[in-house]
């Protein structure tokens, strides 16, 4: 029956894909796009990645769709048709490329194959071990925040600096980065004229962050975590400003709290980091940080998932409210 | 069903293929960015397939004494996790890139860009 599921999620999957690449209207390609980023969602749930689907959910269909109409508002809503030179020679590549890997496949192992080498090397050590240096339940965030700590360190970083690109590729031509609210003129369009959305919508963005600061504190224990959490948070106030205005929603999270949330993360995760090497550790070893070394695993976990969720939420944020502040000329 | 245990492959190299066509052969910088995210995926996808194990569940370990429980490996979920994350920032930073040549260029048409760029040059 799931093989029945899948195979028909990743036929519409392949169905939507050719459908956006050949739609010219770019309003109706981003919305289709987010229709492909839920049906990979579903996919991946499928594929038992429970806590990838739930990123996926919340940043492919929710956030991206909504940076994608910000950046159409101040492009263009429709692509040009024009004859592109050497379109054959496009497809004739496209072909011979699909021949080539489509017969590569057959080297893959099975889905679900057991003896997979995928399966063979440091995977059983990690769902091993987890229950015994760490012991919470999900590995997921276990290898994500302790046993590979340093890479989403980094990853966190690469989230920060394309904030900050950001900020200043769209600041440009004004003083501050973001906009101080008390400044932004009150007739920003608005969805309060549609009862609908907007009194589902304001009903919603409460519920929604407040899922966001469960799958934040959960991650533990659950599929979650401060990625997660961090776009489920932004979407939430993301929402509350399409719904409201962009004035409220900016007055509600001012611009130097989200400054403060995205540098506060980042250094709160690289605090904890040189605190466990104060305290006689490697970088990034929490087990020094309490006497008992699980507890310290768990201490650490937890304040760094923290400071993941806050400079996620602090940079998603500053994004849409930068697209949001660009005067459209 | 033997056939079908390299579906997900299949559909992996057409997405693959569907999103880098856009990518090279669009003009309209929006869309080859729509394609950049399409291959994206299909990358996602293809790392995501690898962790599935018959009879196995999502890595999450409720109970210990389970000893006969089978688990997906939980590798890829935390590499695909994060590039999730990144992603978004960077199609983010992308885009502001396209805004910032729209109000430059007037246009996000690859082939008149270039030929404005032959006019003033």
């Amino acid at each position: 029956m799931t093989l029945v599921f899948g195979t028909f999620l990743l036929s519409m999957m392949v169905l939507v894909a050719i459908a956006i690449v050949r739609e010219h209207n770019l309003f109706v390609a981003v919305m289709l796009s987010a229709i492909f980023s839920l049906l990979m969602a579903t996919n991946l749930f499928l594929l038992d990645a429970a806590d990838v689907a739930l990123t996926e959910a919340a940043i492919g269909a929710g956030i991206s769709t909504v940076l994608a109409l910000g950046a159409l508002a101040l492009t263009a809503e429709a692509e040009q048709r024009h004859r592109p030179k050497y379109r054959w020679l496009s497809i004739a590549i496209m072909v011979l490329a699909l021949v080539a890997l489509l017969y590569s496949t057959q080297d893959n192992p099975r889905i679900g194959d057991p003896e997979a080498p995928v399966h063979q090397h440091v995977a059983p050590w990690y769902l091993e071990q987890t229950p015994i240096l760490i012991d919470i339940p999900n590995v997921v965030t276990a290898v994500l925040g302790s046993f590979r700590g340093y890479d989403t360190f980094g990853e966190v970083l690469v989230i920060l600096t394309a904030g900050i690109g950001v900020l200043f590729l769209l600041s440009a031509g004004r003083n501050d980065l973001l906009p101080n609210p008390r400044r932004i003129p009150d007739n920003t369009i608005r969805l309060r004229q549609h009862t609908i959305p907007h009194v589902i919508g304001k009903l919603l963005a409460p519920f929604i962050i407040l899922f966001g600061l469960y799958v934040q504190f959960h991650g533990e224990y659950g599929p979650g975590g401060g990625f997660q959490a961090g776009a489920l948070i932004a979407a939430g106030v993301i929402l509350y400003g399409l719904v409201e205005g962009e004035r409220p929603s900016l007055a509600l999270v001012p611009p130097n709290l989200l400054y403060g949330l995205s540098l506060g993360g980042v250094l709160l995760y690289g605090g904890v980091g040189i605190a466990s090497m104060l305290l006689g550790g490697n970088f990034l070893d929490y087990s020094v940080l309490m006497t008992d070394p699980i507890a310290g695993q768990h201490w650490g976990l937890l304040l760094i998932e923290l400071g993941v969720g806050m400079t996620v939420t602090g940079v998603l944020l500053s994004i849409y409210h930068a697209f949001a502040a660009r005067d459209p000329h | 069903m033997e056939i079908l245990g390299l579906f997900n492959y299949w559909v992996f190299v057409l997405l693959l293929m569907t999103g880098l066509f856009a990518i090279i052969h669009k003009s309209n910088l929006i869309k080859k960015l729509i394609g950049l995210s399409i291959f994206q995926s299909a990358v996602f996808l293809f790392y995501v397939t690898l962790d599935k194990i018959d009879e196995g569940t999502a890595p999450i370990i409720r109970d210990t004494d389970l000893v006969d429980q089978i688990y997906a490996n939980p590798l890829p979920q935390v590499l695909i996790l994060t590039a999730i994350v990144v992603g978004i920032a960077t199609t983010a930073l992308a885009l502001a890139v396209i805004v910032r040549i729209k109000e430059e260029y007037g246009t996000i048409e690859e082939s008149e860009m270039r030929e404005l760029d032959r006019y003033l040059s």
